[in-house]
């Protein structure tokens, strides 16, 4: 018996057995909780995965396969113009960080081989929140205004930290001293108006298919909510022709699987799902069986996917379990949450923003959180700054970002980050 | 003469996935190689790289930003 490697496996096991020694099984306040969290997460799969998420996936591939992250970059080199790299680096991380592992090292880079300290503390605390998969997944799950305050708070936010942290640190020279800047190669772009034109196709066939039923029965909203669907599959369809046109994907291919599609939607015309996850399937398969940037599209999205969807899902699960879904209570009682973080008091923001700062939350996985926060009563106000603060700093990160930039530069970032995001909960709260 | 080849990542996914093909290029090109896994981000620096997962062969930095598959790594190493 060699005890020295064993403890672990005798450590694992009693931890468990005691775990479900003790389970909490039949307290009515634990078996509730379970329930809601699969309740939570049922909702999720139904409403949010297939019109949603999916359609999210391949846009977010999209950016990085065929958006030129260095031209981007080229605003934020050492000679760019300090007033334009402010602006570039506050909404850069739509293109340049479609995942928030790619931030830190960007950030590290910016400000050693780049534009300095203040765009890159910008573009550090925008990024994580105005990812296309943060403003979607937010805009869908806690309302078009939620996801608008949440993107425009951090782009506002960012600059004015980064200008900040920029005239306290104004006496140290910038950065610049590493070696120059290594991007890849720009291969076969294509133009502008092309791009534009398949990335407007993609994003109208996400909105259209998630239109909301608006509250009156007429008027213009009303008669874009009556044809969503017939718009969703005009854009669609839209796609599939620049697919064709730009991209080389062969016209029968693109022609077959738009006959199957149509016909499932006809098929099934009153759950328009179905159609719709028909149509996603087709175009899988049309990129992920075409060689070159049409496959790298395909895997880009797919690792998306993979990604993101288990920590999702568990994170759907465990934010669930703990706070419940909407208008229900899970295993935290509502009234420690609204006592808290209710209504909108200074003092309510600097504990959403102080929690925030320093909890970490895996990719998206801050959405269903707040969502059952609010739920159990958190008010707007905090709820953003949460949402501000949450994303952009947590213990892990501060560590490397200490490493990068120094104890003493990190410290006045997250102060600031702290008193901003408390700041702007303040004035959404009391505005809204 | 050894090979360097050197991974410059902070450990997602793309940089496994990059370093899982530069080693079945390397096997291919039949080279005498080592590999080294670059993850601290202060050293990914001083090779001026900003975006991960990132290729340095002896040194010099020959892919930056994206995996590539080994067939395509081969050239590079070998170069």
């Amino acid at each position: 018996m060699n005890w020295k490697d064993e403890w672990k496996w005798l450590a694992g096991l009693a931890g468990v057995f005691l775990v479900l020694f003790y389970l909490p099984v039949g307290v009515p306040r634990f078996d509730n909780a379970v329930l809601e969290g699969l309740y939570l997460a049922k909702s999720y799969a139904r409403e949010h995965v297939i019109l949603c998420l999916l359609p999210a996936f391949f846009i977010a591939g999209a950016i990085g396969v065929f958006l030129s992250q260095n031209t981007v970059m080229k605003y934020l080199g050492a000679d760019a113009k300090k007033v334009l790299a402010y602006g570039v680096a506050s909404v850069s991380g739509t293109i340049l960080a479609v995942c928030s592992c790619t931030i830190l090292p960007l950030f590290a880079g910016i400000y050693r081989m780049g534009a300095g300290l203040g765009p890159a503390i910008a573009f550090l605390y925008s990024g994580p929140a105005i990812n296309v998969l943060a403003i979607i997944l937010t805009a869908r799950v806690l309302g078009i205004e939620m996801g608008v305050a949440r993107a425009v708070g951090a782009i506002a936010f960012s600059v004015v930290i980064g200008l900040v942290m920029h005239v306290i640190y104004r006496k140290e020279k910038d950065g610049q001293d590493g070696p120059k800047m290594m991007l890849g190669a720009d291969d076969g772009m294509r133009p502008l108006w092309q791009n534009v034109l398949y990335f407007a196709a993609m994003i109208a066939v996400l909105v259209f298919a998630n239109w909301g039923k608006p509250q009156s029965e007429t008027g213009i909203w009303h008669l874009v909510y009556a044809s969503k669907w017939a718009i969703t599959a005009l854009s669609a369809a839209g796609l599939g022709v620049m697919l064709v046109a730009w991209f080389s994907v062969p016209v029968v291919k693109v022609a077959a699987v738009a006959a199957v599609t149509a016909a499932f939607s006809l098929t099934f015309p009153h759950t328009p799902t179905v159609g719709f996850a028909v149509g996603v399937i087709g175009l899988s398969y049309l990129t992920s069986t075409q060689e070159g940037e049409m496959q790298e599209w395909f895997s880009g999205s797919w690792g998306f996917a993979k990604q993101i969807m288990p920590i999702l899902f568990s994170g759907v699960l465990v934010a669930g379990f703990l706070l419940g879904r909407p208008g229900y209570e899970g295993i935290i009682p509502s009234v420690w949450v609204s006592s808290l973080v209710g209504g909108n008091s200074l003092f309510a923001n600097l504990v959403a923003s102080v929690a925030g700062a320093f909890m970490y939350f895996a990719t998206l996985t801050e959405v269903p959180i707040l969502q059952g926060l609010m739920g159990s009563g958190m008010g707007k106000g905090p709820a953003l700054a949460l949402l501000l603060a949450g994303p952009a700093v947590s213990l892990p990160n501060m560590l490397v970002i200490r490493s990068v930039i120094g104890t003493g530069k990190t410290i006045v970032y997250v102060t600031l980050v702290i008193v901003m995001a408390t700041l702007s909960g303040y004035v959404y709260g009391t505005v809204f | 003469m050894k090979k360097k080849l050197q991974i410059l990542g902070t450990g997602c996914a793309k940089c496994i996935k990059l370093a899982a093909n530069v080693e079945e290029a390397a096997k291919r090109a039949g080279i005498d190689y080592e590999i080294e896994k670059v993850t601290d981000i202060n050293q990914i620096m001083k090779f001026g790289v900003m975006m991960t997962p990132a290729l340095a062969v002896d040194g010099k930095v020959k892919l930056v930003g994206k995996v590539l598959p080994p067939a395509e790594l081969e050239n590079l190493i070998k170069g």
